[in-house]
């Protein structure tokens, strides 16, 4: 048996789940539907959205913030971070520029989540 | 003396929307005073996602939730002067502020506060212990990390399990720190349930609800921490304390709207928000002074300070359009049973739009109730609420017909009252 | 080899570095904090006491009542913040009349000026928020508030100017006399001395006791303080004490020089000359207490709280002069209350033992005044737009609550005393002293030494080192 918290509103359901003698799942505690749907993708495919910096250069700023363009497997985030360790990046940038491709296989790019110009623009 | 039609103090996300509310109405004579080197406030520093779901329907970070209001600033052509703090606002909208290019003197006619709010420092807790390195408010702490690039610490203890706690708990944990437990006072975390789930369980942070840091140990650097269970009244629980050793702790205890300028200004603030008292145009009690966003009160969504936000400009360009309106009536919004505060505090059903959103937070954590509206002793409306969270601003919407039925109306209340089975 | 060691680089050390350095001598001052003012001096109420209470014929009582005569002219030679604004003695009784009387023939005796015992209407009129329960008190119009550390600093840079140097982060471990020369050593280094001033504060025992048989002993008697909001600065006028009892003055409200209102301090011996802790209980005595003086107390309006040690002697009483049985050792140690009013006073005495043990020459070019930076805050608004024409960093502000700017920053760091840790530019520009408590400043301000100093962000520290604000790059555990 398993526990989970519902995120889908201030009440937290505290959803148990367990197998039956089908092998069915049987998700209890839930006070409406979206308990069930969030039950599922949690034990099927959780995934989250992983939201980080990189550094930047040649910007006010020394940190670009990036994200996933979408949200990537669980058991994927330690290795997402880890491939952006030693990733630099130049400004200009703009918000939803690609900065790795494909992160870890997943499908799903980090992309750039603030415009950030070059000091020397800024300057001119 | 610089003159112009209004004046907005602060390019946070407050700030920009009015700035966008007012111009909607047709003033363009504005300017935005923004302290720092860019615009967005505070949510160029929140580079997690979960804003935007209500005003943009999609889940959006805190930087690309501002760079939406950026480039409407920006296309609007609306004046900014970045890298100015306002030192001074008189009550008859004498501005004085200051950047690196000397002093600025401007006489508005109108005002737009939206300073936003800032958290609670250790001080104020008045905890025991030594004054070591290694104590911040987990917004400095998320300064640092997302704008400088630097963690704080290596072993982390968060008080407070707001919003901003869980989320750098998160944070801190992704960038390689430990975070060894978040500490909460109340029996329940003022904190979405979301982020308890994505940033405390997913990573194993355990969650210590009515327990508090009673003392601080270290010499140079924190050692660690003391922390205590408490009782009902908040007090220690004698024998149960518990030391966590740490080399940061990180302080979520609440926000307080940033009024300095506001009692400059001899704005009166309510002593429950420490925002200012408004009336349903969110105008102060000093005429043609606006508030909005968190300096106003506390949010817990950045789309209801945008959307309260327009609200104030367009207020502001009709107060511009029109200073000095028809008599009012002052018809005053109490928080009854339940209910820790409102917004507006006043209303004039005469002068008012169609519908005008009233916003509370209630007092404790409400479970099966109702949210009533009164009309002095008449009940006008009643909702059911499954739950209702200190953490989670509520709202009633007044419809202006409500008012033909009852004329003589002479106070409103809003109450959160628990479901009998009468 | 120098002339004059000084160990120790508080209020005492610092003034009598700024009094030696009238003279043709090489003095070096040794300090083991990464900033004078770091020990006692910077966490003490700041008062400049009238002297009624000192026990007659004491060193306590003479220091202090020279001491007060000599603060207007000090602070504004040396340019630190301080204002006379008197103090009242509260009697809550009217059998604690006689005690009022007693502490006025006392001070009369140590030579007190203007000393009277008021009535309620008076005090009430001084007074509007005294409480109710108030029957007469001593009024002690010589009485003063000044800023400790601004103070102390003001001293020191002085010396500087006239050729003292300073060792910061020196600690010293031993201390040895040998051939008429002090030996002085520690993990930085050592150096020679003709003459030894020990100034060391809470540890003067200890270097005295490595010289002289004569021991003595230095007990630290905590002190806690709570610091409240400017807005709560003019809660009361003057400086309030109640009756003073065996452990000293007692807890007293004042307002201070910058403005707060500070409330405090406890009294206890401790045995842990580090312990600078605040206690649940202390801070818990000192409302309690600081209650009965006014009618309501706005506690809600603390903004921070902290402890000082006071460095207590054996016999109670300032121990100060050569030592009887080590030639050229001078100790000034046991300088407890009222020691921040002695300071000039004692620096004075001091001066002349060393210039008749030396016979050294007075510096024909010596500087005696010392000016601080301007501060954005003390400006007008004409003087504040020459100074950012002048220097725009005067328009960047850092620190919010305090109007510091970016100017004063860099003005501390490259001060006389090349300070760089946090601390140290918070005791000189007030940074982060506000009722923020550094959440808006500690954001701006390493970034301006990290790259004044072209160091880093995370090797930009707190007090000295170890106390680095921030441990790696993000990741860098990954």
């Amino acid at each position: 048996m398993k526990t989970l918290t519902c995120i889908n509103c201030p009440i937290g359901c505290l959803l148990t789940v367990s197998v039956d003698e089908h092998e069915n799942q049987c998700i209890k505690g839930n006070l409406c539907k979206r308990g069930i749907v969030y039950a599922k993708a949690e034990l099927t495919n959780p995934t989250r959205t992983v939201t980080s910096t990189v550094r930047l250069r040649n910007a006010a700023v020394s940190q670009l913030p990036v994200k996933t363009s979408s949200p990537i497997p669980k058991g994927t985030m330690r290795a997402c971070m880890l491939a952006l360790k030693y990733i630099e990046v130049s400004a200009p940038v703009a918000a939803g520029d690609v900065i790795i491709e494909n992160v870890c296989g997943t499908d799903t790019d980090i992309i750039a989540t603030r415009s950030m110009p070059a000091i020397t623009d800024l300057h001119a | 003396m610089q003159t112009v039609d209004l004046a907005i103090i602060g390019g946070g996300p407050a700030g920009m929307a009015a700035a966008i509310g007012a111009h909607e109405q047709g003033i363009e004579d504005i300017v935005i005073l923004e302290r720092e080197n860019a615009l967005g406030g505070i949510l160029n520093q929140c580079i997690h996602n979960g804003f935007g779901l209500h005003a943009f329907k999609e889940e959006l970070t805190g930087p690309e939730y501002a760079e939406r209001y950026i480039r409407k600033v920006t296309e609007l052509g609306i004046p900014v002067k970045l890298g100015t703090m306002v030192l001074d606002i008189t009550p008859d909208k004498e501005i004085t502020a200051v950047n690196p290019k000397g002093m600025l003197h401007i006489r508005a006619k109108a005002i737009i506060l939206a300073m936003g709010c800032r958290e609670r420092p250790r001080g104020a807790l008045n905890i025991p212990g030594t004054r070591p390195v290694g104590i911040y408010t987990a917004g400095t702490a998320q300064k640092f990390v997302n704008l400088n690039g630097y963690l704080p610490g290596r072993e982390v203890v968060i008080l407070g399990s707001g919003d901003i706690g869980l989320i750098m708990a998160r944070r801190m944990t992704l960038e390689g720190a430990e975070v060894k437990a978040v500490v909460e006072l109340m029996p329940y975390s003022t904190g979405l349930k979301r982020n308890i789930v994505q940033c405390l369980d997913d990573y194993d942070i355990p969650l210590l609800l009515s327990h508090t840091v009673t003392e601080i140990i270290g010499r140079h650097r924190i050692e660690g921490v003391k922390v205590s269970a408490v009782d009902e009244n908040q007090m220690p629980v004698p024998g149960s304390e518990q030391f966590i050793s740490c080399d940061t702790l990180l302080l979520s205890v609440g926000l307080l709207p940033e009024n300095e300028l506001s009692m400059a200004a001899d704005v009166s603030l309510s002593p429950v928000t420490g925002g200012a008292v408004v009336n349903e145009r969110l105008e102060t009690t000093t005429p043609g002074i606006f508030a909005c966003g968190n300096v106003l009160h506390v949010h817990d969504l950045v789309d209801f300070v945008s959307e309260e936000s327009m609200l104030a400009g367009r207020n502001a360009a009709r107060y511009l359009q029109n200073p000095e309106p028809a008599s009012r009536r002052e018809i005053p919004i109490r928080s009854g049973q339940g209910v820790r505060y409102t917004v507006p505090s006043f209303m004039d059903p005469d002068t008012m739009d169609e519908v005008l959103t009233i916003r509370f937070r209630v007092n404790n954590v409400y479970r099966n109730c109702y949210i009533c509206l009164y009309f002095d002793a008449d009940r006008v409306y009643r909702r059911k609420a499954r739950i209702l969270t200190p953490g989670e601003m509520e709202s009633v919407v007044l419809k202006k017909e409500m008012f033909t039925e009852h004329k003589g109306v002479s106070s409103i209340t809003i109450t959160a009252e628990e479901a009998t089975n009468a | 080899m120098v002339d004059v060691a000084v160990i120790g680089g508080g209020i005492i050390g610092c003034s009598i570095a700024r009094e030696l350095s009238r003279l043709r001598l090489r003095t070096v001052v040794l300090e083991k904090g990464s900033d004078v003012a770091s020990g006692s001096s910077k966490a003490n109420s700041g008062i400049v006491h009238g002297g009624y209470d000192c026990i007659p014929g004491t060193l306590k009582a003479r220091f202090n009542v020279l001491g007060n005569s000599m603060f207007d002219k000090r602070s504004k030679t040396l340019d630190f913040p301080f204002k006379r604004i008197g103090s009242l003695v509260l009697a809550f009784h009217e059998e604690e009349r006689i005690h009022l009387k007693k502490l006025l023939q006392q001070g009369i005796q140590n030579g007190v000026s203007d000393l009277r015992v008021i009535e309620a209407e008076e005090i009430r009129r001084m007074e509007p928020n005294i409480n109710d329960a108030v029957v007469a008190a001593l009024y002690v119009p010589t009485g003063g508030i000044v800023c400790p550390y601004e103070m102390t600093v003001a001293f020191a840079e002085n010396a500087v100017k006239n050729g003292v140097e300073f060792r910061l982060g020196f600690y010293v471990e031993t201390v040895r006399k040998q051939n008429e020369l002090f030996t002085i050593a520690g993990p930085s280094g050592d150096l020679t001395a003709r003459v030894l001033i020990n100034a060391a504060g809470l540890y003067a025992d200890t270097i005295n006791n490595m010289l002289s048989s004569k021991h003595f002993t230095i007990t630290p008697r905590r002190g806690e303080y709570c610091l409240l909001d400017k807005t709560e600065g003019s809660l009361v006028n003057h400086t309030l004490f109640q009756l003073p009892t065996k452990a000293g003055k007692g807890i007293l409200v004042t307002p201070t020089a910058d403005g707060n209102l500070l409330l405090g301090p406890t009294s206890d011996e401790i045995m842990d000359k580090e312990t600078t802790a605040t206690t649940f209980n202390g801070l818990r005595e000192v409302l309690q207490t600081a209650q009965a003086d006014v009618q309501s107390l706005p506690t809600g309006k603390i903004i921070t709280s902290f402890t000082g040690l006071r460095a207590a002697s054996d016999t109670d009483d300032f121990i100060i002069g050569q030592s009887p049985d080590v030639e050229n050792l001078i100790n000034v140690a046991g300088i407890a209350s009222p020691g921040l009013t002695s300071a000039p006073a004692i620096a004075e005495y001091v001066y002349s033992l060393v210039k008749k043990i030396t016979r050294a020459q007075e510096k024909p070019d010596f500087q005696p005044r010392r000016k601080a930076f301007p501060k954005f805050r003390h400006m007008s608004a004409r003087e504040r737009s020459e100074a950012i024409a002048k220097n725009p960093d005067y328009g960047q502000i850092v620190c919010r609550c305090e109007q510091v700017t970016k100017a004063e920053v860099l003005a501390a760091i490259r001060g006389p005393l090349s300070v760089r840790d946090l601390d140290a530019i918070k005791r000189r520009t007030r940074a982060g002293m506000g009722r923020c408590q550094g959440g808006f400043c500690l954001m701006r301000i390493p970034e301006i030494v990290a790259g004044e100093l072209h160091i880093p962000l995370n090797e930009v520290t707190k007090n000295g080192s170890g106390t680095n604000l921030l441990t790696d790059p993000n990741k860098q555990s990954l």
